[in-house]
């Protein structure tokens, strides 16, 4: 999330002063925002000159004030609802270090892929246990806290069921016989995904 | 307090080329206070594992051990009445009885162990209450949403004085939010020093317990080591966030 639209945010909640708008910012940045700070005021120029805020004294650009008091515009209002609506880039394939470890354990003589598939699920559950422990004794009172938890718990969950399902393919391709072909599989595989490097 | 103590055990059935290793020298310990999660796909030997810590088969070798009290010493009678006094037992389908209001299956373990009705009554009661079901004690199943219906079922299962509950995939037919409701009250029981083994093949479930101990074609393959506290995901202790651990941030 960047500067521009954590401001637009706690803007859109109603108007600001300048130090109210560092101090939430501050407040709010701890974990979930980890932005920085130095930042601030100059986006805020940034966003005045733009037309998605508006403060009190429109005569001085240049004038961060700690009494300069802000407000978002109809602008600003639309920019933060199209940011919202907006699809994070989850469309191409990352190049998944997780994968690529499978995929070289499966190769590699003298390696039981179970047993390397078993060291990365045993730690994604000890990751689990721990945010676990979170959402059982705070995120009981604060939403936002446990909306994130869930997000890392889906998200660490999503990668286990995949091991899983490594896990059982390899069992299945084992007992069904011939070993799987040369390693040439993984250039062609780079091209067709199309993954970024 | 070990609560279930499980020594090498092994269960095998049929006989010949047909034969199936179920269980292979298995040994665990449930300490009271603390639950286990057992994880593993299906076939693992999970259930198995569950159904002999409980009691309901013998193990082809090896010893299981309730209470400090070994089972394969114990007659028939015995087993049967550690099942109704002792261990508490919830399903994936809950298995309650249709006939029967929620406070009379609650009840149901206590007067079949021959207390009497007005006792085991006031025992339900308590055990509803306990799951925040006060008000629905008086309706049958079909009346009950799922998640209502499965925590009248860990209500019957907690009843009385248990000391250990058997789980298999609690949850599992249960939405998220519901799921995550009756794995914190099964948490809050151990808390209260009730021991717990859960078996399931879901990681979210499973990471409720104090320990995961991983099941593969009947083996004990490995289990997590005692995590350490939530404050090194927030990154707020010397040791900061684990290697690798995710940032708990909305992204850049």
């Amino acid at each position: 999330m960047s500067v521009r639209h954590a401001l637009l945010a706690l803007l859109s909640e109603g108007p600001k002063y300048g130090l109210q708008l560092r101090e939430e910012f501050e407040a709010r940045t701890g974990e979930v925002w980890p932005l920085n700070v130095g930042q601030v005021y100059q986006t805020l120029q940034r966003l005045e000159r733009d037309g998605l805020v508006e403060s009190d004294d429109d005569g001085d650009d240049g004038d961060t004030s700690p009494q300069k008091g802000f407000r978002i515009t109809e602008d600003g209002t639309a920019e933060l609802a199209a940011w919202l609506r907006t699809p994070p880039d989850l469309a191409s394939p990352p190049r998944d270090e997780l994968v690529m470890k499978i995929l070289v354990a499966i190769r590699m003589p003298g390696t039981d892929p179970h047993e390397v598939i078993q060291v990365h699920r045993r730690y994604l559950v000890e990751l689990m246990q721990q945010w676990t422990r979170i959402k059982e004794d705070e995120a009981e009172s604060d939403v936002s806290l446990a909306l994130v938890v869930d997000a890392e718990l889906f998200r660490l969950d999503a990668v286990i069921r995949w091991l899983d399902a490594a896990d059982g393919r390899l069992k299945r391709a084992a007992a069904d016989g011939p070993p799987p072909p040369p390693p040439t599989a993984l250039p062609r595989l780079r091209r067709r995904v199309g993954v970024r490097r | 307090m070990t609560v279930l103590e499980m020594r090498s055990v092994s269960k095998t059935y049929g006989t010949g080329a047909a034969q199936v290793h179920a269980l292979h020298e298995v040994s665990l310990s449930v300490q009271a206070g603390t639950m286990v999660a057992v994880m593993g796909p299906s076939g693992s030997g999970k259930s198995t594992l569950l159904t002999i810590a409980g009691s309901l088969e013998d193990p082809t070798s090896g010893n299981v051990l309730v209470g400090g009290m070994e089972l394969a010493r114990m007659s028939r009678n015995d087993k049967a009445r550690l099942r109704r006094r002792t261990v508490g037992y919830v399903f994936q389908d809950f298995n309650l009885l249709p006939g029967l209001t929620a406070a009379e299956n609650v009840a149901l373990p206590l007067e079949l162990d021959g207390r009497p009705a007005r006792r085991a009554r006031s025992a339900s009661a308590a055990s509803l209450a306990a799951l925040g079901l006060a008000d629905r004690a008086d309706q049958y199943p079909d009346q009950l949403s799922g998640g209502e219906r499965q925590r009248v079922a860990i209500a019957r299962a907690m009843v009385g004085e248990r000391r250990l509950l058997l789980a298999d995939e609690p949850s599992g037919a249960l939405d998220s939010v519901n799921a995550e409701e009756v794995m914190r009250l099964l948490h809050n029981a151990c808390k209260r020093g009730v021991a717990a083994v859960v078996v399931t093949h879901d990681a979210q479930l499973a990471s409720w317990a104090d320990r995961v101990v991983f099941l593969r074609d009947g083996r004990v393959v490995d289990q997590t080591t005692p995590a350490p506290g939530p404050e090194s995901l927030l990154g707020a202790g010397p040791g900061g966030r684990p290697p690798g651990a995710p940032r708990m941030g909305l992204g850049q």
